[in-house]
This record gives structure tokens, C-alpha cells and sequence, in this order.
């Protein structure tokens, strides 16, 4: 799945290119899809193998944050300044948030809490 | 400076008798003055039983969890009680060392408690992490298993001589880290231990490891060094631990270190998969993967003889 942070990267190596107006019009192509996905797709972090994937997500302020436990343990998700604390997911568990402000946050698994992700919520 | 050397010199000596055991089905290990050796059980219950008593140690019972690395966990604890039944020498008492539930439900502390009441003698509870998922954590676990205990349900008791401490290391996990004991049960452990002569032989068991198998995994504790420098000048210290879910042994000088087997699912050896998830074993291996550790105490020899028992009937006939 395409995530915001990379179709980001991708149109700053783009800019930099600086080429054809075939190019241009690809990276505006890009630009439209990006927003679009920034303001109105929701996002999935699967939870397997005591991993969250991906580990570090940007998204636009009002995005929904879907958590969805892959593994055959339980695990939670919970941020570290408080803003968000799910109960314990047990297999093919789910927990949904929706980050309304701008902001970086670190979450962890409470019961295995070498386990960690961060979440960064900026305008695009 | 060259004696100071060699004084350092011969403490680390004293001290290098390290030694990281792997398990393996059906060993007996017996330790004698804090080194380790095999022996079969058969001698183990010819020492003198009048001057002995035993407990046992049960751990990771997981009740509720129902996945295929063992979808009967209460049949596998139920067979954990029946062959603690036929144990030589009858156990004073049982050291649960957490994990008790999947879940921390009613329903699965229930049924945990319905099976293990068949143990006939006192069960000594430390929660796992996987005990106090409730909404209001610890809660549920600490009203069953909480009397005589303090903070989040640490504990000591004394038998025949021997001082035993229940340390709870699951609660209050910081991002990134390890097992956590904190300022106030260290506190409580340095005046619990205060009073006590350095020749009291000295049992700590908690859930996490105390000392670091393998951090990658979560697999130690992070003030573990507190505790351990709080129990240096005893001469006897065994240290029983479970959350791993397979037998490892170290020693170092005057402890030893031990972790029990599960009695629901096997985890792998360090670093030898993707992650410490329950082992997927053949259903006709499980069994060599699941038991119990029988620990018997005898006065006078400074000697605690672990054994590791396999649900399979491992580790009794050896
Ligand atoms: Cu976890």
C-alpha cells in the first residue's frame, strides 16, 4: 500500500529533477493524489510479528488511524503523552483513532514495549 | 595498584563460574553449592526427606489462549496439576509466576483458579503483563491474588528458614524498555531484606527475567542491577523467573538464575526467529516443550535441586 510519507519523498526527488513538462505534469498528478490521500484516505497499521508496520506514518490533521493485530499474541497501542490507549487486541483486533492535531507521537505496546511507532500529523 | 589488580583480579575468578544452559528435553539439573550439575531425580529423592521440603513452580498457564500452538490450554494446565500429583516428595507450596491468564478476563481467572485449587497447598501468585490487561490495570488480578501483598502485588514469606520475595516487574512498562520494578518496590526490598542475616537462604521469583537474556525480545528487566546489588552479600539466592517459556539457567556466584517451561505454548530460543511469538511445535512434540520446575531445599548442604519437568513425563525418569 502507498503511503503518504512516500509519495512525499518521491515528489521531493521529483522537484529536484526538475524536467520535461511530461514530468511537471506527472509530479502536479502526484501532488493531487497526495492530498487527496492526506485528507480523505484512512490508514492502516498492521501489528504482526511484535512489529508496527510502518513504524513512522505522516498524515494530514483529521486523518483515521486504523490499528489491526495480525499476530497471534495480544498487543495495545498506546501513546506515550496519553492522547490515545487502546485495550488489550487480541488476533484480528482493531483500534481506530483520528488524529486531529498537528503534532509528532510516539506510541508503544504496553505489554511489549520494545515495541514502537510514531505518528507525525502535519498540514501538507 | 598492581595488588588492586590482583584483587580484581581474583574476584572476577570467583565470579566468572558463568554458565548459560539451553534447554533440552529431560535434563535434571541439580545444584550443589551453586554449581550446577546432572543428576537423576531418583538420587534427588533419595536425599534425606527429613530435612527437606520442596515447592514447585508453575508458569504461563495463558488461560484463554486458544491459537494453534495449543488450542487447549486448560487441558495442558490440568495435565501440569495431574503430574505434580505424582511427584516423590509433596510440595509445602506453589510459586505461580505469572501469565496466569490470555487476558485478564473473570472468565479466565476463573478457570485457572478452579483447576489450580486441585494443587491441595498455597499458591503464591506474581502477575504477567498478560494479568493486568484489565481497564483498570491490576485490579482484577490483585483483588484474587493480592492479599498480603503490597504496591502491585509484591510479596515475602518465610518457610522452614528460607525467605522468599515475589517481585512484580509487568506494570508501568516504558516505551522502548524492558521489565520495571521501580523506586518504591526497591525501597520495599531493601527494608524487607534489612533485617535478615547474610546466611538466609534467599528465593526471589518474579515473571520477567531479572537478569537480561536477550533485550531485543523484551527478555530482561531494566533496574534488575538494583536488586541484584540488594542480594549480593547473601550467600544462597536463587532467582525463578517465567515469561520465556523454556528452561535457562545461569549462575553467578552465589545465584542462580532459572526460568520455567510454560504450561500452554513454547516461545523459540533467543534470536532464532522473526519474533518471540508462541512456537508452532508438531502436536505430538508439544508436550516435550510444556512443565513444571520441582525446587527442593535441603538444610544444612546450602543445596536447592532444581528439576525441570516436561508434561510428556521428561525429567522423572531419568
Ligand atoms: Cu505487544
Amino acid at each position: 500500500m502507498i503511503q503518504p510519507s512516500d509519495i512525499s519523498a518521491w515528489r521531493i526527488r521529483h522537484k529536484q529533477a526538475n524536467t520535461s513538462p511530461a514530468a511537471s505534469c506527472l509530479s502536479v498528478a502526484i501532488l493531487l493524489m497526495s492530498s487527496s490521500l492526506c485528507f480523505a484516505q484512512p490508514v492502516t497499521i498492521h501489528v504482526d510479528n511484535f512489529t508496527f508496520t510502518p513504524v513512522e506514518t505522516t498524515v494530514a490533521p483529521g486523518t483515521t488511524i486504523t490499528w489491526v493485530n495480525d499476530d497471534d499474541i495480544p498487543h495495545t497501542v498506546v501513546a506515550t503523552d496519553g492522547t490515545f490507549k487502546s485495550k488489550a487486541l487480541d488476533t484480528e483486533d482493531q483500534f481506530t483513532v483520528t488524529m486531529t492535531e498537528p503534532g509528532e507521537y510516539v506510541y508503544f505496546c504496553s505489554l511489549h514495549p520494545r515495541m514502537t511507532g510514531k505518528i507525525i500529523v502535519k498540514a501538507p | 595498584m598492581s595488588a588492586q589488580n590482583d584483587d580484581s583480579a581474583g574476584v572476577t575468578r570467583r565470579h566468572t563460574l558463568e554458565c548459560m544452559l539451553w534447554a533440552g528435553t529431560g535434563m535434571v539439573w541439580t545444584l550443589v553449592g551453586g554449581v550446577p550439575g546432572s543428576m537423576p531425580l531418583a538420587k534427588a529423592a533419595a536425599l534425606n526427606p527429613s530435612k527437606t521440603f520442596s515447592f514447585v513452580q508453575i508458569s504461563d498457564s495463558h488461560v484463554g489462549f486458544d491459537k494453534p500452538a495449543n488450542p487447549d490450554t486448560l487441558g495442558t494446565l490440568r495435565e501440569a496439576v495431574a503430574s505434580i500429583k505424582t511427584l516423590p516428595t509433596k510440595p509445602a507450596f506453589f510459586l505461580h509466576t505469572g501469565d496466569i491468564t490470555h487476558l485478564s478476563k473473570e472468565s479466565q481467572f476463573d478457570d485457572a483458579d478452579q483447576i489450580l485449587k486441585e494443587l491441595g497447598a498455597p499458591v503464591f501468585y506474581v502477575p504477567g503483563e498478560h494479568d493486568v490487561l484489565d481497564d483498570n490495570p491490576g485490579q482484577s488480578y490483585l483483588a484474587r491474588y493480592g492479599k498480603g501483598t503490597s504496591g502491585a502485588g509484591w510479596r515475602s514469606f518465610d518457610h522452614e528458614g528460607v525467605h522468599f520475595i515475589g517481585c512484580v516487574n509487568v506494570v508501568d512498562l516504558k516505551a522502548g524498555g524492558l521489565g520495571n520494578l521501580g523506586a518504591d518496590q526497591i525501597a520495599w526490598l531493601a527494608a524487607d531484606l534489612k533485617p535478615l542475616s547474610s546466611s538466609t537462604p534467599i528465593v526471589v521469583f518474579a515473571h520477567i527475567p531479572l537478569w537480561s537474556i536477550y533485550p531485543e525480545w523484551g527478555w530482561g528487566t531494566e533496574d534488575s542491577a538494583r536488586v541484584l546489588d540488594l542480594l549480593k552479600r547473601f550467600g544462597s539466592v536463587t532467582v525463578l523467573n517465567g515469561h520465556i517459556h523454556q528452561v535457562m539457567q545461569k549462575v553467578e556466584g552465589a545465584v542462580t538464575f532459572h526460568t520455567a517451561r510454560s504450561t500452554a505454548f513454547p516461545q523459540p530460543a533467543p534470536g532464532t526467529a522473526a519474533s518471540p511469538g508462541p512456537m508452532k511445535v508438531p502436536p505430538g512434540l508439544l508436550r516435550t516443550f510444556l512443565g513444571i520446575t520441582d525446587v527442593t531445599f535441603q538444610r544444612g548442604e546450602d543445596r536447592l535441586a532444581v528439576v525441570d519437568h516436561t508434561l510428556a513425563g521428561e525429567g522423572t525418569s531419568k
